[in-house]
């Protein structure tokens, strides 16, 4: 069984997502049933898979058990085996703040989210490009299902652009993936790695420009600088729970340059080494400049929190493009509180948005909010967080980040993230003034009904993993540490994927 | 000769995607993005290099090597760009339809005069009741 353990976090939710498409004309009760299974099972096997990753060695599975050049692997790190912990977690919450009713109005809500998760996980886990490519669609069809899902009017607009830029994102994908085919002949990350490292000169400048259109792809979806364009628009209508679970997505472009730009473009690919790192560092700090100024001057509540999801990526940049282990290692420990946070701040924003009637998230004006204490605490909670404020995982994280600059770098890197902290704690603190210092009493007579029980029990169990983040952050910073550690050594990952050999098939020539 | 169609096709084919992609109905973005996917799998197709007569899968009698076969990758990875692709255009379909059905304009931005500004604004609605 724990040889099987790497396919666990594909196959679990792609069967549950399956079963529930069949159980749908049971009701909702039996869908919410076999989507919270799944869901047990994929964090059981999530942990699982954390603790044989944290034992040092690559894990590397060979579906249908071809060796890894001619077949698909998956391969199992410390970096992808906590992103798939953290979309466990995350889906938990999401999963909960739907089933406080939300997704009674919403046709085939947990079989697309069940199948959302299968594309994650697979893109997370995978070893081979093409493969990613094939997660990545799995992933985004479902999240335009998700989108979509009871919307009407301006939703659909929204979601028509972004059903576009994405078709075209990965159309630009597979021209990539061509040409690199066509250079390389091979599709496995290691393999090519290892392939690009002793490619002949000639074919030098057409790997580029493969791995530059690569590059482009994946910023498209982590929305760097010019290709963040589609995500306040898509984000801020999207609802609450699915836009939850969208706050990972984000972060997978983010995963797949750091994957792909360590390990086939990285240390030791002779001419290419580390190029795309010199180009992403400018860039991880102008989008990280606009989104906050974005995030200061948004008209609704949750135009604001999406930029601030376009600034966590930013930051992400910003730390794996100094390429040393600690900035490595801090920024993932900041991926995983960013991601909760941010989830959280959706879900606060929408139970506020709903408690303020016809001003909805407009900003402009003051006006009634009913359920102000507690809505209050958890927004201040979040924002403190997202903020970098003492003493929540924020902090933790930015000091992580700033203490890992090397000395040549302090100058640039420190300003650019204080000062947009800075920038960040003026929104949230004008967002708060507006929202419940200056809040009215709704009359009694026409008050909205207080906020569902369970809704409110999704937005805290996002805040106490940032909370549990910030108690355990030893033992996070140093896996964190570790995992940064281990990613920036390419070399390992290419013996380990070349060393695996088949189990039940005999060696091929 | 057969390599400069290919690009030639190609390079035509892209050519006039991004130039459709460029427009402001849907409609015409929805035909761009499927030109455009029709010379992804041709330029998928062309990195196993283009061959005649070869087969793909080994025959008996045949030596088993690189010269005497076409390389079969590229054509299963061609088989699944199609099938993605063509998925993603019946999506892209549904969606551009009910945003017309919706805001009443096949503008990609829902903007414009016209029967448009008789309706009530799309603003204040993105939930279906």
């Amino acid at each position: 069984m724990t040889q099987h353990l790497p396919a666990l976090p594909v196959l679990i939710p792609l069967l549950a997502g399956t079963l529930v498409l069949l159980l749908e004309r049971r009701g909702i009760a039996a869908q919410r049933v076999a989507a919270w299974i799944s869901m047990g099972a994929l964090l059981v096997a999530a942990v699982l898979l954390l603790r044989a990753a944290d034992q040092g060695p690559l894990l590397v599975y060979l579906l249908g058990d071809w060796p890894a050049r001619l077949g698909i692997a998956l391969m199992v790190d410390r970096v992808n085996a906590l992103l798939v912990l953290t979309t466990a977690l995350l889906a938990i919450a999401a999963l909960l703040y739907a089933c406080a009713g939300w997704d009674r109005r919403a046709p085939h809500f947990h079989a697309l989210f069940l199948l959302q998760l299968a594309g994650l996980n697979g893109a997370f886990l995978t070893g081979d490009l093409f493969n990613l490519f094939v997660f990545f669609e799995v992933m985004l069809i479902a999240s335009y299902g998700l989108l979509l899902s009871g919307g009407r009017g301006l939703r659909v607009r929204a979601g028509l652009h972004y059903v576009v830029f994405n078709i075209m994102a990965s159309t630009l994908f597979l021209v990539a993936l061509g040409l690199l085919y066509g250079m390389t002949g091979t599709l496995n990350m290691a393999e090519m790695a290892l392939r690009v490292a002793h490619a002949p000169p000639q074919d030098l400048a057409m790997v580029r420009a493969a791995s530059g259109i690569l590059l482009v792809v994946f910023c498209a979806k982590a929305a760097l600088l010019p290709l963040y364009l589609w995500l306040p628009d898509t984000y801020s209508r999207a609802p609450a729970a699915v836009v939850a679970l969208f706050t990972i997505m984000t972060k997978v472009g983010v995963y797949a340059v750091l994957r792909v730009y360590s390990l086939v473009f990285g240390q030791g690919s002779g001419a290419l080494d580390g190029w795309a790192w010199e180009w992403l560092l400018p860039a991880g700090i102008i989008t990280l400049v606009l989104a906050s100024l974005g995030a200061l001057a948004g008209h609704t509540l949750r135009g604001a929190v999406a930029y601030l999801v376009i600034a966590s990526a930013a930051t992400l940049f910003v730390a794996f493009a100094l390429q040393t282990p600690a900035a490595v290692g801090a920024g993932l420990y900041y991926l995983v509180h960013s991601t909760f946070i941010t989830a959280a701040l959706f879900l606060v924003v929408d139970l506020v948005r709903r408690q303020r009637g016809a001003l909805a998230d407009r900003l402009q004006q003051a006006g009634p909010l009913g359920a102000t204490t507690l809505l209050g605490i958890l927004f201040m909670v979040a924002a403190v967080s997202v903020v970098g404020l003492p003493p929540l995982s924020g902090f933790i994280g930015k000091v992580a980040v700033l203490t890992a600059v090397p000395p040549d770098q302090v100058a640039l890197v420190w300003t650019t993230v204080l000062a947009t902290s800075l920038m960040v704690l003026v929104a949230m603190s004008r967002i708060g003034s507006q929202v419940f210092w200056r809040a009215e009493v709704w009359p009694t007579a026409d008050a909205p009904p207080p906020p569902r029980p369970l809704e409110v029990a999704a937005a805290i169990v996002l805040l106490a993993y940032g909370i549990a983040l910030t108690v355990g952050a030893g033992p996070a910073l140093r896996y964190a540490n570790d995992a940064g550690a281990q990613i920036l050594e390419p070399a390992h990952y290419i013996e380990q994927v070349r060393d695996t050999q088949p189990l039940l098939r005999a060696p091929s020539p | 000769m057969m390599e400069f169609a290919l690009a030639t096709a190609i390079g035509v084919l892209t050519a006039s995607g991004v130039y459709l992609l460029l427009r402001a109905r849907s409609f015409d973005v929805i035909l761009g993005l499927t030109l455009l996917s029709y010379a992804t799998n041709l330029l998928i197709f062309s990195a196993g290099r283009l061959a005649v007569g070869k087969p793909p899968v080994l025959q008996d009698g045949l030596p088993a090597q690189l010269g005497n076969y076409t390389d079969p990758l590229p054509q299963a990875l061609v088989l699944t760009a199609i099938v993605i692709a063509f998925a993603m255009t019946a999506v892209a379909i549904v969606v551009a339809l009910r945003s017309h059905a919706d805001t009443g304009s096949d503008h990609v931005d829902a903007r414009e005069g016209g029967d448009a500004a008789a309706r009530p604004p799309a603003d204040a609605t993105e939930e279906r009741p």
